[in-house]
C-alpha cells in the first residue's frame, strides 16, 4: 500500500504517523531478509543452548544481527566474555556512520536529542536503508513518529521469527534444522557481499573468510579477532596502493 | 556451556559483550554524528575490518558449525554456499536468490545421500 501524499492531512497526526510506519513494514522485501536472519538466530541460540527468553531479550536490546551471532558463536566456540566483547566492539563500529548519517534527515531545528534516542537505537542496516528508501514520502516534523513505527514493526518481526526458530530448531528433524541454521550464514554472507560498494569491502569479505579456517588451526580463541584485523588490514593496504597514482 | 544458561552469569554475559559494545556506538553516533566524513580513511580500515570479521563468522558456522548443521558432510555445506553464490551472482545480486538456492543445494543433497 502506497504512502499518502506529502501534503495529505492524513499526515496530521503522530499516531497515524507511527501505524504508517509499522505499516511500511509489509512493503519491505528486507523485512523477509530480516525474518530469515532471526528465524536462523534463533536456531543458533538454541543449538547453542541458550534460553528462548535470553535470545528475544538479545534481540530486543542489542538489535544487531552479526553482534548477536558474534557473541553466540564466540561464548558457545568457548572464547571468554573478553574476546567476544572486542569483537563485537569491532564489529558494531559500523553502526556510528549509520546513526550520524540516519539522524540528519528527521532532525528539524528545534527537534531535542533525547527524542532521537529510540531513533539510534533503531538503527541498523535494515532500518538504514529503509530510511532512505521511505522517508522522502514522509513529511519531516513526523519522521521520527514514521521510524519509531518502522522500527517497532521489524523488532516485531524479528521478536517472531527467533521464536519461531528457536521452537523449530527444538522439534524439527536433523535435517530441517541444519536448513534453518544454514540460514545465518547465507543471508549474512549476501547481504553483506549486496553491501559492499567499495573494492576494500570486497576484499575484506574474501579474505576474511579464507583468513579464518587458517587462523582456526593457531588455536588461539582469538580466531575470528585475528582474522578480521588481519584480513581487514590487508584490505585497506591494497586499497591505499591501488589509490596511489 | 549450559551450567549458565538462563541465570545471572548470562545476562551479565549479554550486557557486557552485546548490549553495551552495540549501545556506545550508537549514542557516540548521536552525540558526535555531525561531522563526520564518511569517506575518511580511518572509517575506510574500520569498516574493512569489521567486514572481515563478519566474514569470520560465517566461516566459523560453516567449518565448525553448531549443533545440527554439524549432521551435513562438509562437501554440501561447502557445496551450498557455492551454489548459492552462483545463484547471488547470476541474478544480480538477489539476497533472496542466494539463500534460496543455497537451502535447496543442501537440503537436495541430504535427500539424495541421506
Amino acid at each position: 500500500m502506497p504512502l499518502p501524499s506529502l501534503d495529505s492531512p492524513q499526515w496530521n497526526s503522530s499516531p497515524r504517523a507511527f501505524a504508517f510506519g509499522v505499516r511500511s513494514v509489509g512493503s519491505t522485501i528486507l523485512a523477509l531478509v530480516l525474518f530469515a536472519t532471526y528465524l536462523g538466530i534463533g536456531a543458533l541460540a538454541h543449538d547453542s543452548g541458550f534460553s528462548l527468553a535470553w535470545t528475544l531479550l538479545s534481540t530486543l536490546l542489542v538489535w544487531a544481527g552479526p553482534a548477536q551471532i558474534i557473541v553466540i558463536t564466540t561464548l558457545a566456540s568457548g572464547a571468554t566474555i573478553v574476546q567476544a566483547a572486542i569483537a563485537v566492539t569491532v564489529s558494531a563500529i559500523r553502526l556510528f556512520p549509520m546513526v550520524a548519517s540516519v539522524l540528519p534527515m528527521m532532525r528539524t531545528a528545534d527537534t531535542k536529542r533525547y527524542r532521537l534516542i529510540l531513533v539510534a537505537h533503531f538503527t541498523a542496516v535494515t532500518l538504514w536503508v529503509e530510511c532512505h528508501r521511505f522517508l522522502p514520502q514522509v513529511p519531516r516534523e513526523r519522521r521520527i513518529a514514521f521510524v519509531h513505527g518502522l522500527g517497532s514493526g521489524l523488532v516485531c518481526v524479528s521478536l517472531t521469527a527467533n521464536t519461531i526458530g528457536y521452537l523449530l530448531a527444538e522439534n524439527l528433524s536433523q535435517t530441517l534444522a541444519s536448513a534453518i541454521l544454514l540460514l545465518t550464514p547465507l543471508s549474512f554472507l549476501f547481504s553483506t557481499a549486496r553491501n559492499s560498494k567499495e573494492f576494500a569491502d570486497v576484499l575484506a569479505l574474501v579474505l576474511g573468510l579464507a583468513l579464518y579456517p587458517l587462523a582456526s588451526l593457531l588455536n588461539s580463541g582469538l580466531d575470528i579477532l585475528l582474522s578480521g584485523v588481519g584480513a581487514g588490514t590487508i584490505a585497506y593496504g591494497v586499497h591505499r596502493l591501488r589509490a596511489r597514482p | 556451556m549450559s551450567a549458565f544458561i538462563g541465570d545471572w552469569h548470562a545476562l551479565v554475559v549479554l550486557l557486557v559483550a552485546g548490549v553495551v559494545p552495540n549501545q556506545i556506538w550508537r549514542m557516540l553516533g548521536l552525540w558526535l554524528g555531525g561531522g563526520l566524513d564518511e569517506g575518511s580513511e580511518l572509517l575506510i580500515w574500520v569498516r574493512a575490518v569489521a567486514t572481515a570479521i563478519l566474514a569470520g563468522v560465517i566461516a566459523q558456522i560453516v567449518v565448525q558449525p553448531p549443533g545440527a548443521l554439524a549432521s551435513v558432510p562438509g562437501f554440501l555445506r561447502y557445496g551450498a554456499v557455492a551454489a548459492g553464490f552462483v545463484a547471488f551472482a547470476l541474478t544480480r545480486r538477489s539476497i533472496f536468490a542466494g539463500v534460496a538456492c543455497g537451502e535447496i543445494f543442501m537440503l537436495a543433497g541430504q535427500w539424495w545421500f541421506g
